[in-house]
């Protein structure tokens, strides 16, 4: 660093965005079952997700980047997610943590929605049973690089798709 | 005491197999009543002074299919042996035998108002009737659902269409003359 006679550097507008984008993910909680558990554990001091930035959680949708979709959810939630997902502002992104959210997991029954994907776009699936707090922060790394490539005005929901459908 | 010896203390004000003990395994006072003596019989357990069954813990339903008659509803009971809550701890097990033509049972959330949300899940879950429950809706699935998911022939795996709300769609110019209706509205006010 010593060699920089003018402290400037050089880039993109696109590429400051993308960096200022990925380096503070703020999710908002949306713990539905035991796989809470291990997301609390990854933002707790022993894996400290606090290392990649994504440590703030917030109670409110509208201050938040990511639903990490924690647990299996049921048929009476679903409207609740969307819900929650429609309030938060773009850009937007969804983690879907573990078998349950993913899939349905073991519960394959009335009851339990097949995967989240269904009722909002997913960015990122995390197996596991629950995942390990590694797993989820592997998740979060690969999101990151996501959004490392993403553009800097496209929307990340599926809101530019409905509108077109309209 | 033992089920036989509740049967006999409550038999003499009912007519001839209205009550009757209940063989159980695990050793638990057990006994059946009819339906039309349900509600009389749970108010002399919760106020006989032998009994005091003050506790109603549980309520659910056991379906025997294709046995006739195919239900069971089970209520569990309980004493504390405490002050004003009877002498000894005393537990009891309840049931009703009920058709699977047309199910259905008279509340006794009168009796034990915990038995209130109870049965809304008996009929919710079994599709028993509860005649003259106070609000009787479902309490675990939408609203809007069809059928019985306890019952055994509920087809568990079926895959229905998702519900979500959509998000209000509104264009620019809606939004404005929204916000001005309601500016109009507040100024009349």
């Amino acid at each position: 660093m010593a060699d920089f006679e003018i402290p400037i550097l050089t880039t993109t507008v696109e590429k400051m965005v993308q960096w200022a984008r990925r380096s503070a993910i703020w999710p908002v909680t949306f713990g539905l079952a035991c796989c809470a558990i291990e997301m609390m554990a990854m933002s707790a001091s022993r894996y400290d997700i606090a290392r990649f930035g994504a440590e703030v959680f917030r109670g409110s949708p509208r201050q938040s980047d990511l639903m990490i979709v924690a647990g299996r959810l049921s048929r009476k939630m679903a409207p609740v997610l969307r819900r929650i997902y429609d309030q938060m502002p773009e850009p937007k992104y969804v983690i879907s943590m573990g078998a349950c959210a993913s899939v349905g997991g073991v519960f394959d029954n009335y009851a339990i929605v097949q995967g989240v994907d269904q009722i909002v776009p997913v960015d990122v699936f995390v197996p596991g049973c629950p995942p390990r707090p590694e797993s989820l922060i592997y998740g979060i790394v690969q999101l990151q690089k996501k959004i490392g490539q993403s553009r800097m005005g496209e929307l990340t929901s599926d809101t530019e798709q409905r509108v077109k459908l309209a | 005491m033992d089920a036989q010896a509740i049967v006999d203390l409550l038999k003499p004000s009912y007519p001839d197999g209205a009550l009757e003990a209940a063989p159980a395994a695990d050793g638990m006072p057990s006994i059946y009543i009819v339906p039309e003596h349900l509600q009389a019989v749970c108010r002399e357990l919760r106020d006989r002074p032998e009994l005091r069954l003050v506790f109603a813990a549980d309520m659910t339903a056991v379906d025997f299919m294709p046995r006739e008659p195919r239900f069971e509803v089970v209520v569990l009971l309980a004493n504390f042996g405490m002050a004003g809550y009877g002498e000894t701890p005393q537990r009891l097990r309840v049931k009703v035998r009920v058709s699977g033509t047309d199910p259905r049972i008279p509340t006794i959330s009168g009796v034990w108002p915990s038995m209130n949300w109870a049965e809304r899940e008996l009929w919710d879950l079994f599709g028993i009737q509860v005649e003259g429950h106070p609000d009787m809706r479902r309490i675990l699935m939408p609203d809007d659902w069809e059928g019985h998911p306890a019952r055994k022939d509920y087809p568990v795996q079926i895959k229905k269409p998702y519900k979500v709300f959509e998000a209000l769609q509104l264009t620019p110019q809606e939004f404005a003359a929204n916000l001005r209706a309601d500016r109009e509205r507040a100024r009349e006010d």
